[in-house]
């Protein structure tokens, strides 16, 4: 007989061991549909998560994939730590690619050593300023982040496409939906000849670093977690919540700025109407995927980046459409979630000695 | 410039069909958050909606199967999501944003085969009556069941709510599951149904926008109506009624939206599309603005997990 029992207190290891339970659990239900779908599972999986990185050329588009995602969720830790449901990172990451793009442009065919750090920095702003609307809106409107930061999002595509497609779209473009080529100086240095990989990667790194300072070794990071256990504390302890809202906001706003940098002015070298495959919502299953810390973000983000490279490798060998990248995302939120279970509760099997 | 009167009931007419999806997907969801469970997945459930009974009806022929189906289908899919926060005690918050993220790529998957692929006439009613009375004429006659039955809906739930017995239990989960748990009633059967019953509801929008709005099949085809149904919900304080008016506001939008273009308005086309979405962000802070009244409507217990230790 199984009988489940309550834990004295979460376990630290099964915290840990979940998400690898999880991303085990997603393969197999994975396997699963690959089969019912009328694929060989095996190959399918082979296909899907082996051979996109089996060569160099692989890995480098692992990481150019795995960089956004892992800056959007360190910046999106900071919110969700404390309790901030900040869920329109993609609208940051596009905001943050205008604010950063329009000034490239501004530089266009200029060349400079201040270019690229400006342009940078015009990104973060951006993205500051975008994840201030639903920041403010929450601290002195009482207005749901939730609601507000999705709806942002779809505004901010739609202010892209006014852009490229009118005051910014190339002039000698035959009218295509695309600004002119950023200048050398405003595009960040590619790492290797030959790889797209660039150094937006750097950023990336840099922020968990930062992140990982602030999160164990600031009081701010200790109010955060307060508030993240129970708002009534952190009100008795007398922290200043509206500000740390704001503040968590920023950061993370800022992060998805950069990545929308990383974007444009790396692989893509200008603006254009798709500029992030979803980067900003798969990045919250990353965040959770990597336990909202610093160092288990890297791993998480490196695997969910896998599954958009396995989907295109697996449209173009196996034709399997490449929306199972999104159905394996949700499949390993999922179990994520619900392996959680384990965390509070043990499952003790009882009764099969007699 | 002579205006026909019957140009303007045809006007309403279109902006009313705007609305149904809407209405439906509020009214369910509206349900399920009185029992105290936010579904973030409206989104996800109202696409797995649209692409089964589209599918349903291209393979089957057959209307009926396909609108049911697809609400079986809301079902199903908001199944994972009750199993999950009911069952296995997830934030809701999480677990509604990977119900919209899977159906999305699900809807996708099953749909790559149904692209292109035209629709069915869907019948409508009293088609006749549509020219007897001017201006109420194109308002009243002409439409689907669904349409009806959208517009019936919001009183159905007020009543629903307000008189039966049902509805006391489910506010009463809603706003003190404590309590009602310790009156003998089952909190966890209770939110389950909610659960389902707002899935269904979300799958038969998806239906509709598929089926009966705009007869195909497109990718995210639902674009957005998911997540400005949530907003419907906070923006009508809990009360069905006014999921009505808001609905009527933001189907407007969307019409308005086609007719100024047509009459070449020059507001950029990204601008005019955009409006429903910020007027949204904006009508939810006038709500919002009074924390005492949102305070006072919202159930008690919303998106807080309830766990009755054995």
């Amino acid at each position: 007989m199984i009988k489940i029992v309550k834990r004295d207190q979460p376990s630290r290891a099964i915290f840990f061991f979940t998400p690898v339970l999880a991303i085990f659990l997603t393969l197999v239900a994975g396997g699963l549909i690959f089969f019912i779908l009328g694929f060989k599972p095996f190959e399918a999986l082979k296909f899907f998560f082996i051979v996109p990185i089996a060569d160099k050329y692989g890995f480098s588009e692992l990481l150019l994939k795995a960089t956004p995602l892992c800056l959007i969720a360190i910046g999106l830790s900071f919110c969700f730590k404390s309790n901030n449901w900040n869920i329109g990172a993609e609208g940051q990451l596009t905001f943050g690619a205008i604010v950063s793009g329009g000034v490239a442009l501004l530089f266009y065919e200029q060349e400079g050593f201040y270019i690229l750090p400006t342009v940078i920095l015009a990104g973060a702003i951006g993205g500051m300023l975008y994840a201030s609307i639903p920041a403010i809106l929450k601290t002195y409107f009482n207005t749901n982040e939730i609601l507000v930061s999705l709806m942002l999002v779809y505004v901010s595509k739609l202010i892209l496409d006014y852009l490229v497609v009118g005051p910014w779209s190339n002039p000698e473009g035959f009218n295509f939906p695309e600004t002119r080529q950023f200048s050398d100086s405003a595009k960040l240095p590619l790492l290797f000849e030959g790889l797209r990989i660039h150094a937006g990667i750097f950023l990336a790194l840099a922020a968990v670093v930062i992140s990982w300072f602030v999160f164990y070794k600031t009081y701010l990071g200790f109010q955060m977690k307060v508030s993240g256990f129970s708002l009534k504390t952190a009100k008795y302890a007398g922290y200043k919540g509206k500000k740390m809202i704001i503040l968590v906001f920023l950061i993370s706003g800022a992060c998805a700025g950069l990545a929308g940098v990383g974007e444009i002015t790396g692989p893509i070298g200008q603006l254009h109407r798709e500029i992030s495959p979803d980067y900003g919502f798969t990045a919250i299953i990353v965040a959770f995927l990597g336990r909202l810390h610093p160092v288990g973000i890297i791993f998480a983000s490196l695997v969910v980046a896998i599954t958009y490279l396995g989907a295109e490798t697996a449209q173009i060998f196996m034709q399997i459409p490449k929306y199972t990248g999104q159905v394996f995302q949700g499949m390993i939120l999922f179990f994520l979630l619900a392996s959680d279970y384990l965390l509070f509760f043990k499952i003790k099997f009882i009764g099969l000695k007699k | 410039m002579i205006i026909d009167i019957n140009f303007i009931g045809l006007i309403i007419a279109s902006i009313m069909a705007s609305a149904v999806p809407l209405i439906l997907a509020s009214c369910g969801e509206l349900i399920t958050e009185r029992s105290g469970v936010l579904n973030l997945g409206v989104e996800g459930m109202m696409i797995i909606g649209a692409i089964s009974g589209f599918a349903l009806m291209t393979v089957t022929g057959s209307l009926i199967i396909a609108i049911f189906g697809a609400m079986l289908a809301g079902v199903l899919i908001s199944t994972i999501f009750a199993f999950l926060t009911q069952t296995l005690i997830t934030n809701h918050v999480a677990t509604g944003l990977a119900l919209t993220i899977f159906g999305i790529g699900i809807s996708a998957m099953i749909g790559k085969n149904f692209v292109g692929i035209p629709g069915k006439e869907f019948p409508i009613l009293f088609e006749g009556l549509k020219d007897t009375i001017p201006l109420l004429g194109p308002i009243l006659f002409g439409h689907s069941i669904v349409f009806y039955f959208a517009f019936a809906l919001p009183f159905i739930t007020s009543y629903f709510l307000k008189k039966t017995k049902i509805g006391l239990i489910v506010r009463a989960v809603g706003d003190s599951p404590e309590s009602a748990s310790n009156q003998g009633i089952n909190v966890r059967l209770v939110r389950y149904a909610c659960i389902l019953y707002g899935g269904a509801m979300s799958g038969l929008a998806g239906a509709y926008l598929s089926m009966i709005y705009t007869p195909q099949w497109i990718e995210n085809m639902t674009g957005g109506r998911g997540w400005i149904a949530l907003a419907l919900v906070v923006f009508s304080t809990w009360n069905p009624i006014k999921i009505l008016i808001g609905a009527m506001i933001f189907g407007g939008l969307t019409i308005i939206q086609f007719h100024m273009q047509a009459i070449g308005v020059r507001i950029p086309v990204q601008f005019l599309t955009a409006l429903p979405y910020i007027v949204t962000i904006i009508v939810l802070v006038v709500i919002s603005r009074d924390s005492r009244k949102i305070r006072l409507s919202t159930p008690s217990s919303l998106g807080k997990s309830f766990h009755k230790d054995n």
